[in-house]
This record gives C-alpha cells, sequence and structure tokens, in this order.
C-alpha cells in the first residue's frame, strides 16, 4: 500500500475544504438551521408528535440525511472531477497508486468532512428543538455507513461526469427529491397505502429509517433490513469505482 | 538502428500499439530501448505519436497492445515499482491554481510514495530558482514559473527517469538555457531523460541520442553525434573575385554549385568522410586561376537533418 500517497491525497482534500471552510460548512449549517426554525419550531410547535416523537425532534435525523448526503456526493464529485477539469488528473494517474488508494485518499477525506458535518447540525439542533439518543453507537454506525457509501457514490458521479453541468444534475434531479421523499419530514404511515409501496422502492427511505431508529427506536422499516440495504449500495458503489478506476474508463484514454 | 543490450537499457518499449476510441492509430509498433543514464531526444512533427508514447509509459493513456517496462517493472503489471521511478512533466501548464508552490511539491512527493523531506523538496525548489517563490499561489505566477513548478513536482520522488514533453514550449530564453542547466545537472546525478521538443537546436545541444517519430512510426534512432556525421553536410562557400557565368568544364566533376549571382561558388562535401577534398579544390582552382576574397565553412544542423528525414519519409 500507497499510505503516503492516501496521505498526500486526503491532506490535499482536507486542505481544499479549509479554505472554503466558510461554503462547506456554514452554508449547510445555515439551511439546516432553516429547516428547524420553520419546520421544527413554528410549523412542528401546531403539529402533533409522530410516534410518540415531537415533530421538531423527528425531522433531525431526516435533516442530517439531507445535509450528509448532499455534502458527501458533493465534496467527492468535485475532489475528483475537478482534476479531470483543469488537467492535474495526469499526476494521479501516473502516481503509484491503485484503486484502493484513490478510493482511500478521495472518499476517505470526503467521509471525515461528511461526518464532521454531521456533528455540527446535531449540535446546531440542540439550539432549537431538545432531543436524546437512544443507541448513540448505532447512530454512528450509520452516520458513518451513509457518509462513506454516498462519499463513495459522489467519487462516481465526479468520474462519470464530462460537464459541470452534468456534475449538479444527479444531486439536484436525484438526491434531493429522493431525500424529500424518502420521509425526511414524515412517517410512511401518514401515506396512502399505495405511496407507501412506492416509497419502500426509495432506497434513501433505508437510511432515514435506520438512522431515526438509532435516534428513537422508531423506524418504518426494520433495521436490519436498513443495514442490508445501506451495505448493498456501499458494495455495488465499491465495485462499480473499481471497475472505473482499474479500466481507466472516462480517466484514460 | 543501434542496438542496445538488456543491462543497459532502462525503458524498454516493444511492440506498442495505440488505436484511440475514435479509431485513430497514434503508435503502430514501437521498439524503443532507452539507455540507463542517457539523454534521449524523441523528435517529431505535431501529432506524430510523442505524447500518446510518454503517457502510455507513464500510466495516463493505455496501450491497444504491446509492453513496457522501466527499470525492468512492467508498467501496467508492475506499476508501482516503474512508476515510482518515473517522474513526468507534461506539456500543458496543468497545476493546481489554489496551491502554494511548496505544497504542491509535497505533495507530489507523497503521492509518489515517498516520506516527506523538506531539505529535498528545498533544493529542487532552490535549483530552479522557485525558493523565493514557495509560499506564493500557482494562479499568481508566470507561464515560465508554472513550467518550473511542473518540473518540481516531477522531481520531488526523486525518480530515475524523467519524461520531459516540450520542457521549453513558450519559455523564455534565459529559462531555457536554465532548464538546460538543470537537465544537465539530473543527467551527472545519473537520471535518464527522454525529452520531445519542437527546438531542435535543444535536441542537438543535450541529447545523447535522437529518435524520430513520425505518423506513429518510430524511423529512426541514432547517436546524435553520429547522425550528425552520417546525415549531416558541410559546405565550403568561396566569395569570388570575378563572377562566373558557369562552372569551368576542368571542374564540373566536383560537387560545385554557383549562386549569389556567380558571385559565390559552393562546394558541398560530406561531412563524414575522411578526406574532404578541400585541399585539391583549391589546388585545381589555383591552376584554373580562379581566386577568391573570401572562404566560409557551414554544416547542417540537426534542424536541417530532421526536414530532410521527414520530407523523405512523406
Amino acid at each position: 500500500m500507497n499510505w503516503y500517497g492516501v496521505k498526500a491525497i486526503y491532506q490535499f482534500e482536507m486542505a481544499r475544504w479549509l479554505r472554503t471552510l466558510g461554503q462547506s460548512l456554514a452554508a449547510p449549517v445555515l439551511s439546516t438551521s432553516l429547516y428547524f426554525i420553520v419546520f421544527g419550531t413554528a410549523i412542528g410547535s401546531r403539529m402533533g408528535d409522530v410516534g410518540g416523537v415531537s415533530y421538531g425532534a423527528f425531522i433531525i435525523p431526516g435533516l442530517m440525511m439531507l445535509s450528509i448526503l448532499n455534502e458527501s456526493i458533493g465534496n467527492a464529485s468535485f475532489g475528483i472531477y475537478f482534476p479531470k477539469w483543469s488537467g492535474t488528473v495526469f499526476e494521479i494517474l501516473s502516481a503509484p497508486l491503485s484503486w484502493r488508494e484513490l478510493l482511500l485518499g478521495y472518499v476517505g477525506a470526503a467521509t471525515t468532512k461528511s461526518m464532521l458535518l454531521g456533528c455540527l447540525i446535531l449540535a446546531t439542533a440542540r439550539l432549537f428543538v431538545p432531543y436524546e439518543i437512544q443507541h448513540p453507537l448505532w447512530m454512528l454506525c450509520f452516520l458513518f455507513l451513509t457518509a462513506v457509501s454516498f462519499s463513495l457514490f459522489g467519487f462516481l458521479i465526479g468520474l462519470w461526469a464530462e460537464t459541470w453541468e452534468r456534475l449538479q444534475t444527479v444531486p439536484l434531479l436525484l438526491i434531493t427529491p429522493l431525500t424529500f421523499l424518502g420521509g425526511a419530514f414524515y412517517s410512511i404511515d401518514m401515506l396512502p397505502p399505495l405511496w407507501q409501496k412506492l416509497t419502500l422502492l426509495n432506497p434513501v427511505l433505508y437510511l432515514i429509517s435506520g438512522f431515526r431508529w438509532s435516534f428513537y427506536g422508531i423506524a418504518d422499516v426494520h433495521v436490519g433490513i436498513s443495514v442490508v440495504m445501506i451495505f448493498l449500495f456501499l458494495l455495488v458503489c465499491l465495485l462499480t469505482a473499481r471497475w472505473m478506476i482499474v479500466s481507466g474508463y472516462r480517466l484514460k484514454r | 538502428m543501434s542496438e542496445t543490450t538488456a543491462a543497459d537499457s532502462i525503458v524498454a518499449i516493444k511492440g506498442l500499439n495505440k488505436r484511440y476510441a475514435n479509431g485513430f492509430v497514434a503508435l503502430k509498433s514501437i521498439d524503443l530501448e532507452i539507455r540507463r543514464g542517457e539523454i534521449f531526444a524523441l523528435l517529431g512533427p505535431n501529432g506524430a505519436g510523442k505524447t500518446t508514447l510518454i503517457n502510455i509509459v507513464c500510466g495516463i493513456v493505455n496501450a491497444s497492445a504491446g509492453s513496457v517496462t522501466a527499470d525492468g517493472y512492467d508498467t501496467v503489471d508492475q506499476f508501482r515499482q516503474a512508476r515510482m521511478r518515473i517522474g513526468l512533466v507534461p506539456q500543458e501548464l496543468n497545476t493546481d491554481a489554489f496551491e502554494t508552490v511548496w505544497a504542491t511539491t509535497r505533495f507530489s512527493r507523497g503521492l509518489f510514495g515517498k516520506p516527506a523531506n523538506p531539505a529535498h523538496i528545498e533544493k529542487v525548489l532552490r535549483s530552479l530558482s522557485l525558493w523565493d517563490k514557495k509560499d506564493e499561489k500557482i494562479l499568481t505566477l508566470s507561464g515560465g514559473m508554472k513550467r518550473r513548478v511542473l518540473i518540481a513536482k516531477a522531481l520531488s520522488h526523486e525518480p530515475t527517469i524523467l519524461f520531459l514533453d516540450e520542457p521549453t514550449a513558450g519559455v523564455d530564453v534565459e529559462l531555457r538555457h536554465d532548464m538546460w542547466e538543470v537537465v544537465h545537472g539530473l543527467r551527472e546525478a545519473g537520471v535518464t531523460i527522454i525529452l520531445t521538443t519542437h527546438y531542435i537546436e535543444e535536441a542537438e545541444k543535450m541529447a545523447d541520442r535522437v529518435g524520430v517519430i513520425l505518423n506513429g512510426e518510430i524511423i529512426l534512432v541514432e547517436e546524435k553525434a553520429a547522425l550528425m556525421r552520417q546525415l549531416g553536410k558541410r559546405q565550403l562557400a568561396l566569395q569570388l573575385n570575378e563572377a562566373m557565368q558557369q562552372i569551368p568544364a576542368e571542374l564540373t566533376d566536383l560537387p560545385l554549385e554557383l549562386s549569389n549571382e556567380g558571385k559565390t561558388l559552393v562546394y558541398t562535401f560530406n561531412a563524414q568522410g575522411e578526406s574532404t577534398g578541400v585541399a585539391e579544390l583549391l589546388n585545381r582552382l589555383a591552376t584554373q586561376r580562379i581566386s577568391f576574397h573570401d572562404l566560409k565553412s557551414s554544416e547542417s544542423s540537426l534542424e536541417d537533418i530532421f526536414v530532410n528525414i521527414v520530407r523523405n519519409q512523406r
């Protein structure tokens, strides 16, 4: 293993993040705070409890997921797309790095950033609504697995994208709708039966449901199914990334 | 084509082919050996395949067929060992605009699997006159300085094989001379250097051997000195006291030409030949009572030779 290479990429990505800390952290924290103010405090106070949890507290896991998914994808996709666009990718390609080291460096850094952001949002939420975490270790596990798998997914998008527009398309047109419709703001029990069934096709539902279970012990689907689904997603992304890097698809001519 | 033995060859390219997805064949069965410690100049017109060849050796482009070894390691199966030994200065000025010179050079060293070594980075930056700029962001640097940064990055991990793809394109005279010095210094330190260039003068000045690539094929590999001897021509131009209408019949057996409205008599001879025939020429001119007030000898440059080779192949 070329650990110095992994470290170089990891530090490079973290330094890039620190240079734009305002945009990297302040923006998602601000937007999440706005959600808490509007849905948690203003509207939430007029809504009943969901599964025995106040509405303000109920939406915390979903809102964290919303931010983590967007940040993981945004960070990791930019991390590899930018060198492709600027041409500096020649150095990455000519370095003694295998697919494992590339992923550890880029996806590792994106995961770290998402985890830090998740923790910051959790702390921010405390300012608006009281909550408790029933299974803190599981919460961290879900946070980690989600951050890893979606950073990996973001990396794939960065490898695949050939224009800035495409880089933005997937998060905007796919992830945001899936998160909103995946139960970030409601339990699927509140939906008509047909919509409940359709929602089961949304992979983000399993993330939010498992994550919410770690907070309050309530879930839309069994927590075991959530874990299996995340691992499946992770595996598919990992195999695809490996294939793309080894074959040089959209990386090497 | 000169032969190299496996022992002194550091880069061995065998049967290398490259066909791009759009069907364009960039390389056709390239066989080439680079000797340890030499400066090898790869010459060829635009689009001949120089950069493709370098990019395949460095792992940036996948070959369609064939193999490359660097210091005995296959560049695909043993890419780690191979790539750790290779440094590449690309043609385009692709740099991380927002990084400082120091950070980007340090990054390159790590990327190639070497532990941090500030003393080495300092040495590299100083040798390239970049030390004063070490804390500046790359986007504030001029094109020539960016080129130096790319060289510093390529040298950061102490490669034993260095590829310089058009290292002095768009670089001013002073910097070009600085770079020649750096390259010679590296050669002294035992680094093998493969460079492509449009400035044939550069190859003439620096290279030990020259390879010519045309339409994806290596058409010639030769010691520079031998090439200049074999293909170079020398000329002796005599400024006549009296202009001539035509070469006298007694001298037509000699390779003579008139130019400059008959005022200059040009004698062309083979640079390789043991006997140049100049003494005989001067004797016979004296016999014919042809006098001159000045004479100048010149020899063809590598550029002339290169242009001739390319022209003859087309």
